[in-house]
């Protein structure tokens, strides 16, 4: 009987989906959209997808998008979905970011770095105006270049580091922590966190960085370094058993430097949270880099009292791909159990009178 | 190219060429070795298929590794009618580049045919992709910040 309620309907069902095909395509007079197109246009879409679907494939992501009618949510869903029909070749090595080709940097902290300040294609400085020019079809206009390579640029860890002013990078062999394999486990170690927080939502982490700029957990954060650009991707084969260069990814480091009054072991000096996300995320970066370092909070010995220090809080409330299936799955049918609650509050009011 | 890492690589050449051909589009490569004369036939061994790497990070940077994410890759092994095996692994989803990219690898280990693929195929990709890259870099070197407030008071 009480399934009953859940038969029939696959005629519905069948229509809703057809409806949804129609309505995703849109006007038929208006050209259909192509996945080169969006994967040229609509970049940061892509690159937000493959952050947040945890998968790296612009031409997929792209798809995803199309798909899901530009609901970005959902398009990383399908690239999670995807990636479970697709066995695993190996790992990277872990990819070193201070060989990024860099095309933007930039340091708040200091004015003359070595390398300097690269701009790169920013939105910064722009004045938010709505482009009307972009209604019609534009033609791109010239961009100036300056031929002639840009010079080495050190991290800014490494710049900093030498005076031991900056809390050095802790460097163990360890095979780390995969949450596509295992399931989160507390204590979570930086590893995983940092996992967790390279595939957790943009807006979560925008929400709760901020919230420890405004108070909840604040550590003086200084944008030390965010850098963007194409890095290689090495692999070791068994069969050849030697490196080889696979291809580039685009990738987004932030660099967050943050004051420390120091601890009874640890003598006063700069810590550092880090953002590092598929693509050109720079406000993820950033985001993830305040919340990674408010997580650290217990391990330097700091109160945790604030949302964004509780890492159980963070990495359970962040993928939201699981967000979204629980909150949305409130929408399936429930009606035995609401049955069940009906004829207990009629209990309890019978009882009551 | 990783630079630093390719200094005490055990095949630095043939690392150098299956790091070109792994960013090379299929239609690109076949048009290249249309350049080359006869070739001989091949047979895969294994793929071309699509699979995933995980890449890894490091915390902070310089520090222990992080699984960052996935990316697809796909790999391919062959084996020409004179014996030679290439493999390719190459990022993304195509399979005619994975294929193509193996059998160049193969071609490049028969030294009767090496300086032909080298000058035909290997040597233009190098070039056209350095051209790309230092397009990339005059593009940002455009953007790079110029502080000259200061100069300009003291002068």
């Amino acid at each position: 009987m009480a399934y009953v309620a859940v038969k029939g309907g696959e005629q519905a069902i069948d229509n809703a989906h057809a409806w949804l095909a129609e309505e995703r395509r849109g006007d038929p007079a208006t050209p259909a959209l192509s996945i080169a197109q969006i994967e040229e246009q609509l970049g940061r879409s892509v690159d937000r997808v493959m952050a947040e679907g945890s998968l790296y494939d612009r031409e997929l992501a792209a798809l995803a998008i199309k798909q899901a009618q530009g609901d970005l949510i959902e398009a990383a869903f399908l690239l999670r979905a995807y990636r479970t029909t697709l066995p695993r070749f190996a790992h990277s090595n872990p990819v070193e970011t201070a060989t990024m080709r860099i095309e933007r940097r930039v340091s708040a902290v200091f004015k003359d770095l070595p390398g300097g300040q690269v701009l790169g294609p920013t939105y910064d400085y722009t004045h938010r105006l709505l482009d009307f020019a972009l209604m019609d079809d534009e033609s791109s206009a010239v961009r100036p270049v300056q031929p002639g390579s840009l010079e080495t640029m050190p991290r800014v860890p490494d710049i900093l580091g030498h005076e031991g002013l900056l809390e050095p990078d802790d460097r163990s062999d360890q095979e780390p922590g995969d949450l596509t394999r295992q399931p989160l486990t507390f204590p979570a170690e930086r590893d995983v966190r940092l996992q967790a927080l390279a595939r957790g939502d943009e807006g979560f982490l925008l929400g709760l960085g901020y919230s420890t700029q405004r108070g909840y957990g604040g550590s003086h954060p200084f944008a030390g370094e965010i850098r963007m650009g194409e890095i290689s991707v090495e692999i070791e084969p068994a069969e050849l058993g030697f490196a080889i260069d696979i291809g580039d990814l685009v990738l987004t480091e932030c660099q967050m430097v943050n004051q420390f009054k120091g601890s009874k072991t640890v003598p006063p000096q700069f810590t550092r949270g880090y953002g590092l996300v598929f693509g050109f995320g720079e406000r993820k970066a950033m985001a993830m880099a305040l919340v990674d370092r408010a997580m650290r909070a217990e391990e330097l010995g700091e109160d945790v009292t604030a949302p964004a220090q509780n890492v159980e809080f963070v990495l359970y409330h962040s993928d939201n791909i699981e967000a979204t299936g629980f909150v949305e799955h409130l929408k399936l049918p429930h009606y035995v159990d609401f049955q069940s609650e009906l004829q207990n509050v009629r209990r309890m009011r019978e009882n009551a009178e | 190219m990783n630079d630093s890492a390719s200094l005490d690589h055990p095949f630095p050449a043939r690392r150098r060429w299956m790091a070109l051909l792994a960013r090379t589009k299929a239609n690109h490569i076949a048009a290249l070795l249309g350049n080359c004369g006869a070739l001989p036939t091949h047979s895969t061994l294994r793929g071309p298929e699509s699979g995933l790497v995980m890449v890894r990070g490091r915390a902070g940077g310089g520090g222990s590794a992080f699984n960052l994410g996935e990316m697809t890759v796909t790999r391919c092994t062959v084996r020409t009618d004179n014996g030679f095996v290439g493999h390719a692994y190459v990022a993304g989803r195509e399979e005619r580049r994975a294929e193509l990219a193996a059998l160049v690898d193969a071609l490049m280990q028969d030294q009767d045919r090496s300086a032909n693929i080298e000058t035909n195929v290997i040597a233009p990709l190098e070039q056209q992709q350095a051209e790309h890259r230092a397009g990339r870099a005059s593009k940002a070197a455009a953007t790079r910040v110029q502080f000259f407030a200061m100069q300009t008071m003291r002068a």
